[in-house]
């Protein structure tokens, strides 16, 4: 056994550094022979990356047998905790300079990389992928090591998927910035990005289920069926949505495969689901975990979960076509898209359900625990928000909110209000526990941002309905004499004041990150917490002592 | 059925979910591909020239699908105010698919022959100097910058490879098209025009033509611009009829 242990630390170390040299390699052919700057500017950063981490696998030998007896592995969900924090910071900013840019069009500077066109795409995905994926990335390796008793396995893997994943952010990101794009919203990263994207998710794939298999448990904790089903569903969405030729594989154009009205059904079908299964499965995996854990009572009801789970990833895969009604699309694929988006509330409300109801009998912690009210606030915003979904695919009501402001604001009740919540509180719950900390920093700092954040949010999606009903009333609105009242740009104006509003809610939701990021920063450099005694003492799940449970996996 | 064979086995849980969420994606996508009502059959549509294909990349690049769609719903208004409703073949040569999911600015699909070179020259480089309450960003650099079409017949023979139709000799002489479209009354010009129909030749920002002048990035956006739209002969198109295949 001790060799086998042994064998398979060099075994680790020699793979590890092998891909090290494999990437910086490719990083070199295109920090070298790459036909644009942006390319080898690129390709440098590959290759820096590369070294570091190779540079790094050489002089940090492994030791299985040493890890092992280390408990559970944490050091990787640590970084991944605070790049969640970091990038939210930096999308939440982007967007709040967008949406000032919208009302001050001053504000672009004509610049190509500060033009709202290449910008969007930076908040976009600094919001989805950086701050939304972080936290998946960080709470399903946490939650399946906890639930499963069982320690991540390998040593470079994990470290591997977590400084992988920030790599694929910054190739992105400064991708967009200097005009390198596919095109396609939530998938603009080009093909090399979108390899390296893979590999890293395969490798996550593999880490998630190394875990489950290794588990002490016999069986499967609902969170990770939802994380689960996320990891593999995203996995199949990249990989179709971003078949492309590459013009040159050393240029960073590339065509997709699927043009026209095929392309727009694909990417419907990927976008939709990179919110349905990024932003809600996933999600809903950390909704599963942290409010029983939070409220410390069991999940309201067992049989809940199993036919919430199939349904809703059974039905939302169908639900893209209701992104193009009344468009070239073919009518039965939009009346199949409706159909399915409006069954598609009773498996969201399931879940709400499920999440609201584990409550029972502990209802008093929403006045006494902010977290715990983030995390409940946040299911509430899932129910409102996937009411308005079925209710905006209607076709009738679509032909009146689509290419309007309201789809924005549906969105972000979405984003800012499920998604962003739910990640705030599972933060302020991961941290203390992964530091070993008596609790955080300040509660009083955690109720100034639900606050903010809250009014932020209200700022937001009132201002967006409002936009977003007036646009497409006076887009369809006829005079006496039959003829269309508005010019479009009459339209525009009309946007201005809804759109100041709305810059305002998100600055609060902004500077309610920022309250969060100094909150972490003291709470993980080890401050006396300044209200420890209005804190709840939830304690952590207790660590990993392997061999006292022996119960047999399956 | 017991769900314990799920919750035990993380392999058929695994498994159990790539099933049930491939079944939507496949019933919806699958038959685009062979459907023939999918995509209308229409006179006029083309592939675009090479100085249109730079400047629908420059589209894509500055990211005008995140405010501008290209893609008319079939409702009366918008009919009224941006002309027919779009058709799946319009589109069928865009890779990618630029429809937008919204309306910040106004749709672009018919956008070509609305306004004069002049205008769109001026609004790109100032948009409120033309529209003052127009909240788009300014695009003075692509007046500043000269085209880069080096890899053109590279994009042309991927997009080939894609299934676009450009012939041999599309692609061999794609640079000197690029060059032909801002050169009116060449032979060059002629043979472009020959190769395809309906396009537009001139200098399209207001710089003075001439012989071996180069394209400005702004030529290529404005000669994109400029054709979205009017390829279809619309006096020949009967959506109820033998236009579906």
């Amino acid at each position: 056994m001790q060799d086998v242990l042994d064998e398979r630390s060099g075994l680790s170390d020699s793979l590890a550094l092998i891909s090290a040299v494999i990437i910086g390699a490719i990083g070199l052919v295109f920090a070298l022979a790459g036909e644009e700057e942006i390319l080898r500017l690129q390709g440098l950063i590959v290759l820096a990356a590369a070294a570091a981490a190779g540079f790094y696998v050489v002089t940090h030998p492994t030791n299985l047998r040493q890890e092992k007896r280390s408990g559970y592995f944490d050091g990787p969900i640590r970084v991944a905790t605070i790049a969640c924090v970091f990038w939210g910071i930096a999308g939440f900013l982007v967007g709040d300079i967008l949406a000032w840019q919208l009302s001050f069009p001053a504000l672009n500077l004509d610049l190509p990389w500060t033009n709202f066109g290449r910008l969007r795409p930076v908040h976009t995905s600094a919001v989805i992928f950086a701050f939304g994926g972080n936290a998946l990335i960080a709470t399903s390796l946490y939650v399946v090591q906890r639930t499963s008793q069982a320690r991540l396995p390998g040593k470079w893997a994990p470290w591997f998927v977590v400084w992988g994943y920030q790599l694929f952010i910054v190739i992105a990101a400064t991708g967009y910035l200097m005009g390198v794009t596919q095109g396609k919203e939530y998938a603009e990263p080009e093909w090399y990005a979108d390899i390296l994207l893979t590999v890293v998710w395969v490798a996550y794939l593999l880490v998630f289920l190394g875990t489950l298999k290794d588990r002490q448990e016999p069986h499967i904790y609902v969170a990770n069926w939802f994380f689960l089903a996320f990891i593999v569903t995203v996995a199949m969405l990249h990989i179709v949505n971003n078949l492309a030729l590459p013009v040159s594989f050393l240029g960073t154009l590339s065509y997709p495969l699927f043009p026209g009205v095929q392309g727009a059904m694909t990417q419907w079908w990927y976008g939709h689901n990179a919110v349905g299964f990024f932003l809600t499965a996933g999600f809903l995996g950390i909704m599963y975990y942290f409010i029983p854990k939070r409220a410390e009572r069991p999940v309201y009801s067992y049989r809940l979960s199993i036919v919430h789970f199939w349904s809703l990833i059974f039905l939302y895969i169908w639900a893209g076509p209701h992104h193009l009604h009344y468009t070239a699309l073919p009518e039965w694929a939009q009346t199949l898209g409706m159909t399915f988006s409006i069954m598609l509330w009773m498996p969201s409300w399931g879940g709400m359900i499920n999440g609201l109801m584990t409550l029972s009998g502990a209802w008093d912690k929403l006045r006494t625990d902010p977290v715990i009210r983030l995390l409940v606030v946040s299911v509430a915003f899932y129910g409102m928000s996937t009411f308005e979904g079925p209710l905006m695919s209607i076709k009738e009501v679509n032909s009146l909110s689509h290419y309007t402001d309201w789809t924005i604001g549906h969105v972000h009740s979405g984003a800012l209000g499920w998604v962003g919540m739910i990640t705030f509180g599972a933060v302020y719950c991961l941290v203390p526990w992964l530091w070993k900390r008596q609790g955080l920093y300040s509660m009083k700092l955690v109720e100034w941002h639900f606050w903010l954040a809250m009014i932020g949010i209200v700022l937001y999606i009132s201002s967006m309905w409002v936009a977003g009903i007036t646009q497409g009333l006076m887009w369809r609105a006829y005079d006496r004499l039959g003829f269309l009242k508005y010019s479009f740009i009459e339209t525009v104006e009309a946007m201005h004041w809804p759109y100041v509003i709305r810059a305002a809610g998100g600055a609060l939701f902004l500077l309610g990150g920022l309250i969060m990021a100094y909150n972490v920063w003291r709470t993980i450099r080890g401050d006396q917490p300044v209200d420890v005694r209005d804190q709840p003492a939830v304690a952590a799940a207790p660590e990993l002592r392997p061999g006292v449970v022996a119960m047999p996996a399956e | 059925m017991n769900h314990a064979i799920f919750e035990r086995n993380s392999i058929i849980l695994l498994i159990g979910a790539l099933i049930v969420v491939s079944i939507g994606g496949i019933v919806e996508i699958a038959p685009l591909f062979y459907v023939q009502s999918t995509i209308e059959k229409v006179q006029g549509m083309r592939p675009y020239s090479p100085l249109e294909l730079a400047g629908r990349d420059i589209y894509v690049r500055e990211g005008c699908y995140n405010c501008h769609s290209q893609m008319i719903r079939s409702l009366r208004d918008e009919v009224e105010r941006y002309g027919h409703y779009s058709l799946a073949a319009e589109s069928m040569y865009d890779y990618p698919f630029q429809w937008g999911s919204k309306r910040t600015g106004p749709d672009l699909a018919r956008v070509g022959g609305k306004y004069s070179d002049a205008w769109h020259t001026e609004h790109m480089r100032d948009p409120r100097s033309v529209v003052p309450a127009s909240i788009m960003p300014g695009y003075p650099f692509l007046d500043h910058t000269l085209l880069d079409y080096s890899n053109i017949s590279k994009r042309m023979k991927a997009l080939k490879a894609l299934g676009v139709p450009y012939s041999d000799e599309m692609i061999a002489s794609a640079g000197k098209d690029v060059v032909a479209q801002v050169s009116p009354d060449t032979k060059d010009a002629k043979a472009l025009v020959a190769r395809y129909p309906k396009a537009q030749v001139r200098k399209f920002d207001g710089q003075p033509a001439g012989e071996n002048v180069e394209p400005t990035e702004l030529d290529a956006v404005i000669a994109y611009l400029q054709m979205l739209g009017t390829l279809v002969d619309f006096t020949k198109f009967d959506a109820s009829g033998p236009n579906l295949r």
